[in-house]
């Protein structure tokens, strides 16, 4: 079986910033750029191009909320669950979202569309609930609102 | 040609900025208008988003908030020349949530583009480093200490002491460090700054490089703020490229280079010794101190490591000298801070004010009251290791010595309201729960004693022995307090603590 990854990339990936000070979260972003995911398979070129043991790689990947070992939803939603989006009703919104899309936080839904992922605060404090599809960040999110943009994914 | 504005802001574009640019942009087209489309920072009146401004002879018109629906009726109503419609603000200077305020981090932001050099010369910026550059490196440090400047991440150190002790460390290998790591809820100061005004923050590190003698810097900026990266890597390539950066500063034959890095998405990196961590690739553990980053920091050398609003700070007291700056605010809180609104607020943005200010002026005269028109129940200021204030407590002064008197925090300005909705065993409960996610996981009783607060706080809320279980919580949260390593399980008891304090009728009380 072929892996799901480019590791041309991914060699590509490390050779550029292994000399870097500091440069394994550079090189972790990168490949999760490019490949969606950390697949575990990259984890000994990492290791061997920075002097680390696997296990401190690994420790790396699995200490950030943002690193994922395992391959995404198409689409990525995340909901901020934190102070200033509960204010104006995120805790609603987060039982909206879980039983509107059949699944719970930080997973994905059977069909392989959406992973809904807790966030805890994008800056947008002043205009919640917040929520995140990919990089773009929307403001106001009411359930009814939610569920307009997850028909827009759906249509895409 | 006119010129119009349309912000480039995270927030505004959450409620639709660019689909009001794009229109803007389509439309002029149509009617054969020639227009100036600068996509500025946001002037961070966010419950006026999308906030459009027009250049007209009598200064900036705004108009506000603006959605791409109501774009051809704009241009209608004639508000390329400025006429008032419904959406018409007047001018952007009068609106008086921005005329009362003091600002000084935030005077440039909406007003230029962020990433144009020249904008920002031309608006006052790189005045200070020009200043700085015919000083001696003490002399600027000196300059810092008699502005009264303090850490503006939470902490509020005295930053001139901190520069200090990095200067007087033997020529080596030195780092400055920005802490751009803003993850408590409730605050988007930092972010508004970088996606505003990135050249101050910019400056204020390259005049830190200056004072200390470190010729490298390093932006450790969180992974949630993907716009705030993109501005930041634009704005520094352009600094680079206008020779404010590098090995000849602005022809001073000084070095400084400086880099963006991104976190990902832990919490706890924004403590600094976590921070230093993650920079060097490795997993944010909190690292006990002494020794301290001043001495032995990033890659085990003397480092500089300050928050965004601090660094930039710098930027203006060069600019302006410290004298002005010491004159505003209160006692030893000297200068400005920018308070964010948030939550349950009808008008929230970012209000910065000299210090000494009370917070219920803040809330009602900036802030409107609620945006649900409830009555406040409780409010968190400090971010979420803040302590949760009743309404009877809002005419506390904002200042640092104030708030540390009332056992709370003023942190970094982040102010969340909530209406009488809120259940305060729940919020109590979410502190707890927070930690249990984002603890570094060193220190036991942060790691542990968090999923333990979780666990009483739900036996109280069935009612199971609740005297019993309020004494338990009490003395968890003195054990985290006292027994952990750093803020994240020391400042955990704070929320749930004024939180059964204030409203113990929320705990079966």
């Amino acid at each position: 079986m072929t892996p799901a990854f480019d590791k041309a990339a991914i060699d590509d990936i490390i050779n550029q910033h292994k000399n870097l000070p500091g440069a394994l979260l550079p090189i972790l972003h990168d490949i999760q750029h490019t490949a969606g995911y950390v697949p575990a398979e990259t984890v000994p070129a990492i290791a061997t191009a920075l002097s680390l043991s696997r296990a401190e790689v690994h420790g790396v990947i699995s200490f950030y909320h943002h690193f994922h070992s395992e391959p995404m939803g198409k689409h990525t939603v995340q909901i901020c669950r934190a102070e200033a989006c509960q204010a104006v009703g995120a805790r609603e919104l987060e039982q909206h979202a879980t039983s509107k899309l059949a699944t719970q936080l930080g997973n994905t839904t059977a069909d392989g569309a959406v992973s809904l992922e807790p966030v805890y605060c994008l800056g947008n404090c002043a205009c919640g609930p917040s929520v995140q599809i990919g990089d773009e960040v929307h403001a106001r999110v009411t359930p009814e609102r939610f569920d307009t943009l997850i028909s827009a994914l759906e249509a895409k | 040609m006119i010129t119009v504005y349309v912000p480039r802001d995270t927030t505004a574009c959450a409620l639709g900025a660019d689909a009001v640019a794009e229109a803007i942009s389509a439309e002029a087209a149509k009617r054969n208008i020639e227009l100036n489309l600068v996509r500025n920072g946001s002037r961070g009146l966010f419950w006026l988003e999308t906030l459009v401004e027009v250049t007209t002879d009598k200064g900036r018109m705004a108009f506000g908030p603006v959605n791409a629906t109501d774009v051809s009726t704009l241009f209608d109503a004639g508000f390329l020349e400025g006429e008032d419609g419904d959406l018409a603000l007047g001018l952007t200077e009068d609106i008086p949530y921005l005329k009362n305020q003091q600002r000084v981090n935030f005077v440039r932001a909406g007003i230029t583009d962020p990433l144009s050099v020249d904008d920002y010369k031309a608006h006052g910026g790189y005045a200070g480093l020009t200043r700085a550059l015919a000083m001696q490196p003490q002399a600027i440090v000196d300059e810092v200490k008699e502005s009264g400047l303090r850490g503006r991440g939470g902490a509020a150190f005295p930053a001139g002491i901190k520069w200090q002790t990095v200067h007087d460390t033997p020529p080596q290998q030195k780092y400055i460090v920005c802490n751009a790591d803003e993850g408590d809820s409730g605050t988007f100061a930092d972010r508004l700054l970088m996606e505003a005004d990135p050249l101050q923050l910019i400056e204020g590190m390259t005049i830190a490089g200056l004072a200390v003698g470190a010729t490298q810097g390093y932006i450790y900026l969180r992974s949630e703020y993907p716009k705030a990266h993109d501005v930041l890597k634009t704005a520094l390539a352009n600094a680079y490229a206008a020779g404010y950066l590098g090995d000849n500063i602005a022809g001073s034959g000084k070095h400084f280079d400086l880099e963006v890095r991104l976190g990902a998405g832990a919490y706890i990196c924004g403590e600094e010794t976590s921070l230093l961590d993650s920079l060097e690739g490795k997993r944010g553990m909190v690292r006990s101190k002494p020794p301290l980053p001043a001495i032995v920091g990033l890659f085990g050398q003397p480092t500089v490591i300050n928050n965004v609003l601090t660094l930039a700070s710098v930027s203006s007291i060069f600019e302006k000298g410290a004298a002005h700056y010491k004159d505003l605010g209160v006692g030893r809180s000297t200068g400005t801070l920018p308070m964010q609104l948030a939550g349950n607020i009808k008008r929230g943005g970012i209000v910065e004010l000299a210090f000494g200010s009370s917070l219920r002026s803040l809330l009602e005269d900036f802030g409107g009251g609620t945006l649900s028109g409830k009555a406040i129940k409780a409010v968190q200021v400090g971010g979420p290791l803040g302590a949760y204030l009743p309404e009877s407590a809002l005419d506390i002064s904002l200042d640092y010595e104030s708030f540390a008197a009332a056992k709370a925090m003023l942190g970094h300005g982040g102010v969340v309201v909530f209406d009488d909705s809120a259940d305060m065993l729940e919020q109590a409960r979410f502190a707890m729960e927070f930690c249990v996610v984002e603890s570094c996981g060193k220190c036991t009783p942060c790691r542990v004693g968090s999923t333990r607060g979780v666990e009483v706080i739900d036996k109280i809320r069935e009612g199971k022995q609740l005297d019993d279980n309020l004494i338990l919580l009490e003395d968890l949260c003195e054990t985290m307090e006292y027994g952990s390593l750093c803020a994240m399980g020391g400042l955990t008891p704070f929320p749930v603590r004024s939180a059964i304090k204030h409203f113990p009728e929320d705990f079966g009380g």
